[in-house]
């Protein structure tokens, strides 16, 4: 038998099955939604809600399209929030200490108050990666704000006015442009291609029957 | 979470993972995987397929739920939308907001043109997002781009465009260093070595990722490069008509806010159309792996205006969909896990197959490993089987999942599931458009000035796509459409523009004796349940 709960979508009631998601349950009240729903899988970061079960204190945060219902949920979507996103060019730039206290000095008035790591959806310590774009550690800061949906329920916590998720994108291009190693094999591959290195090999092959074709598919050897 | 059913096999699974972890299944052969896919792939059961009475494919077989867009009624028929209004002037007009559109919008801009994207949700609201296992490029010592051509045809059923499979696999390794030297972060070695695994079907480990969120790597700073360019991107807005010239060239669209639902005419020396699959018109009630948007706009858009469509009839299902929970049911359940040495288990707790066969025959033995021999695990939402998840860390080491698959684990983990301890069910979900617009090397569709890149596009993987192929081909072709556009704009003078294709088309469908209340391009699928409807 099917269970129902209550949620309140914007502070409205609906009864909807318990073993949806709050996604799910809004197109179950009716929504079509426009706003709000992206990639339906939790990599887009469309979908940020804020809610509070009610008698709790709590507030909470999660993503619609990868959360279940619970009873007496308040809900609020939040499928837009004003970051501060500044231009710059990725070929001028270099992963200098100065450049964060250029492009987003507010994040030196980090108060510490940990409201963004508390509100993160993905559960990142989003404040520690804060405190590793102040220092210029720009590597770490990569590293620990990797899976950030740029939801931006953060930043609408931050009583510093921080646009966390720009500030990571701007520590992670830094650091896969200029941090990371280069791989030079592929450099060299680049250089072998544009030296026509390969055009004998390709040609061969587009020239070949299908009976030929499948004949070498079928016998190629596979790296272990 | 599990039930008690799916306990009591998961001990089966445990009984034999043992002696599993120090074996490689046996890989079919040729004729084996003709036999399974003939009898269990959904392309072949061709109850499910119309063919069309009117276009440019008249005579070609689609699926059903695209023959109805395809041949149904334009969304400006009986509009009197006034063309000499023009809201928007621009040299490339780029429609789709995903990683062809984003690629094309930057090397347009690069070239010197005037470049403008539009996309009915958000800038990265794309499957691109959700292409989580990687991005293949022959750039290892071992490896070339003629044996990246060999596996990508044979995986493709020879029936790849030649000179466009070329194009993607030499292209390749440059894709790589492009996205890299945008700040793409790519799982490297400490001494800059490309760390690659398999995917199905490769003779090469040449898969490049970013941990399991590859394409959201790669989306996000291709949208973070298009802000910085100061390109214009508007959202919440899609295209619902092409407009031509009186030549019959293409010269902008007709575009709708998605909120508003206000009508605007974008004018534009050249088109192109990247609006990437179709798997949220759920072909033969599949779930889909795909973002909300996924509703074959383009295909409509195009063959409206007279561009051909090829291998329309090709649909990859990517053989491990989430089955269970039923939350997340279609969500996808990235290749990369197989990659890492999970296996393909079936109730009993036997490897039925390969793990690392393409995706089509994956698919296909999936589908005859529950559906006929019945030796798949019951869910709500049908069944499905095992993979194999704690080999991965057994294999690796500790940490490798949290490490190299987080998405996955997150994604698993709200629901209760610790994919580290416990295998995970997976079934088929709808997830990519082999076929779609003809294209040849530029780019360029049959309609002059109108391009097209993505997934939208056909013939570059032929009837099944490789896993990490299509990340590069949205790059390769993607930038491709983007310069030749820019190149080509540059020599068109503005003609006057017409909607007399769509009364061309309606009679069309007239004269075959199509009646429909259906308007196409549908852009967002229905999930209300309510009372009224």
């Amino acid at each position: 038998m099917e269970e129902f709960v209550n949620i309140f979508l914007m502070g409205k009631k609906y009864t909807v099955p318990s073993n949806l998601t709050i996604m799910g349950a809004m197109e179950y009240a009716g929504y079509q939604l426009v706003r709000g729903c992206g990639c339906r899988s939790g990599f887009c970061g469309a979908c940020a809600i804020i809610y509070r079960i009610k008698g709790e204190r709590d507030l909470k945060v999660c993503l619609a399209c990868q959360t279940q219902v619970e009873n007496n949920m308040y809900i609020a979507t939040l499928p837009f929030f004003p970051l501060i996103k500044e231009i710059y060019d990725i070929n001028e730039i270099r992963p200098t200490e100065q450049i964060m206290m250029q492009l987003y000095p507010e994040i030196y008035s980090c108060i510490g108050c940990n409201a963004c790591t508390k509100s993160c959806t993905q559960g990142l310590n989003v404040m520690q990666y804060i405190a590793y774009a102040q220092r210029g550690e720009y590597e770490k800061c990569a590293e620990e704000s990797f899976d950030c949906v740029m939801c931006g329920v953060c930043s609408s916590r931050c009583p510093a006015g921080i646009s966390h998720p720009q500030v990571a994108l701007l520590a992670r291009r830094l650091t896969g442009k200029y941090l990371a190693p280069k791989s030079e094999h592929l450099e060299d591959r680049v250089r072998e291609i544009e030296n026509g290195d390969f055009e004998e090999l390709l040609e061969g092959l587009m020239q070949k029957p299908i009976e030929e074709l499948k004949e070498l598919y079928n016998n190629r050897d596979i790296e272990e | 979470m599990y039930t008690q059913e799916m306990l009591d096999s998961v001990k089966k699974v445990e009984a034999t993972r043992k002696e599993r972890l120090g074996m490689e299944p046996r890989r079919m052969t040729a004729e084996e995987k003709e036999t399974l896919l003939n009898r269990y792939h959904p392309d072949y059961r061709q109850e499910n397929f119309s063919v069309l009475k009117i276009g440019p494919n008249k005579g070609d077989k689609v699926p059903d739920e695209l023959a109805v867009l395809l041949q149904a009624n334009s969304r400006v028929k009986d509009l009197d939308i006034d063309l000499t209004k023009i809201d928007y002037d621009t040299d490339v007009l780029i429609i789709g907001g995903g990683g062809a559109g984003a690629s094309a919008a930057i090397e347009a801009d690069e070239a010197g043109a005037k470049v403008m994207m539009v996309t009915k949700l958000r800038i990265g609201d794309a499957n691109t997002m959700m292409a989580e296992g990687g991005i293949q490029a022959a750039d290892k010592e071992n490896d070339s781009p003629a044996i990246h051509y060999l596996d990508a045809l044979g995986g493709g059923h020879y029936a790849n465009d030649p000179k466009l499979l070329h194009k993607l696999v030499t292209e390749g390794p440059s894709a790589v260093k492009w996205l890299n030297d945008l700040g793409v972060m790519f799982d490297k070695a400490a001494d800059g070595t490309m760390i690659t695994t398999h995917g199905g079907g490769t003779s090469r480990k040449r898969m490049h990722a970013a941990k399991d969120y590859s394409g959201a790597e790669i989306m996000r700073v291709l949208r973070d490069e298009v802000i910085n360019r100061g390109i214009p991107v508007v959202d919440f807005t899609s295209a619902v008509e092409l407009i031509l010239d009186e030549e019959g060239r293409a010269a902008g669209a007709v575009l709708m806010n998605m909120e508003t639902g206000e009508y605007l005419v974008a004018r534009a020396k050249t088109v192109i159309i990247a609006t990437g699959g179709a798997g949220r018109l759920h072909y033969q009630g599949f779930p889909t792996s795909n973002h909300y948007g996924a509703t074959a706009d383009g295909l409509i858009l195009g063959y409206r205006v007279g561009a051909e469509l090829v291998y329309a009839d090709t649909i990859q299902y990517h053989p491990t969909g989430v089955a269970f929970p039923e939350q997340i049911f279609g969500a996808l359940v990235t290749e990369k896990v197989r990659s890492l040495g999970a296996m393909l288990v079936n109730a009993d707790g036997e490897a039925f197959m390969h793990p690392l066969e393409t995706r089509d025959v994956c698919a296909a033995s999936i589908i005859r490993e529950c559906k006929d021999r019945k030796k798949g695990v019951s869910t709500v939402e049908g069944s499905g089987v095992w993979l194999d998840t704690p080999m991965i860390d057994m294999i690796h080491g500790e940490g490798t999942i949290e490490n190299r698959l987080p998405g996955m684990f997150r994604m698993y983990e709200k629901y209760d599931i610790d994919m580290r301890k416990i295998p995970i069910l997976v079934y088929p979900t709808l997830h990519y458009q082999n076929g779609g617009l003809k294209i040849n090397q530029e780019g360029l569709t049959d309609v002059e000035n109108l391009y097209a890149a993505g997934e939208v596009v056909g013939g570059i993987h032929g009837r099944n796509r490789l896993m990490g192929n299509s990340l590069l081909d949205i790059i390769v072709f993607g930038r491709n459409a983007g310069k030749n556009a820019a190149k080509k704009s540059k020599t068109i003078k503005p003609g006057k523009l017409t909607l007399s294709h769509v009364e061309k088309f309606a009679k069309e469908m007239e004269d075959a004796g199509i009646k429909t209340d259906c308007v196409s391009p549908k852009l967002l699928p229905k999930y209300t349940h309510r009372k009224d409807e």
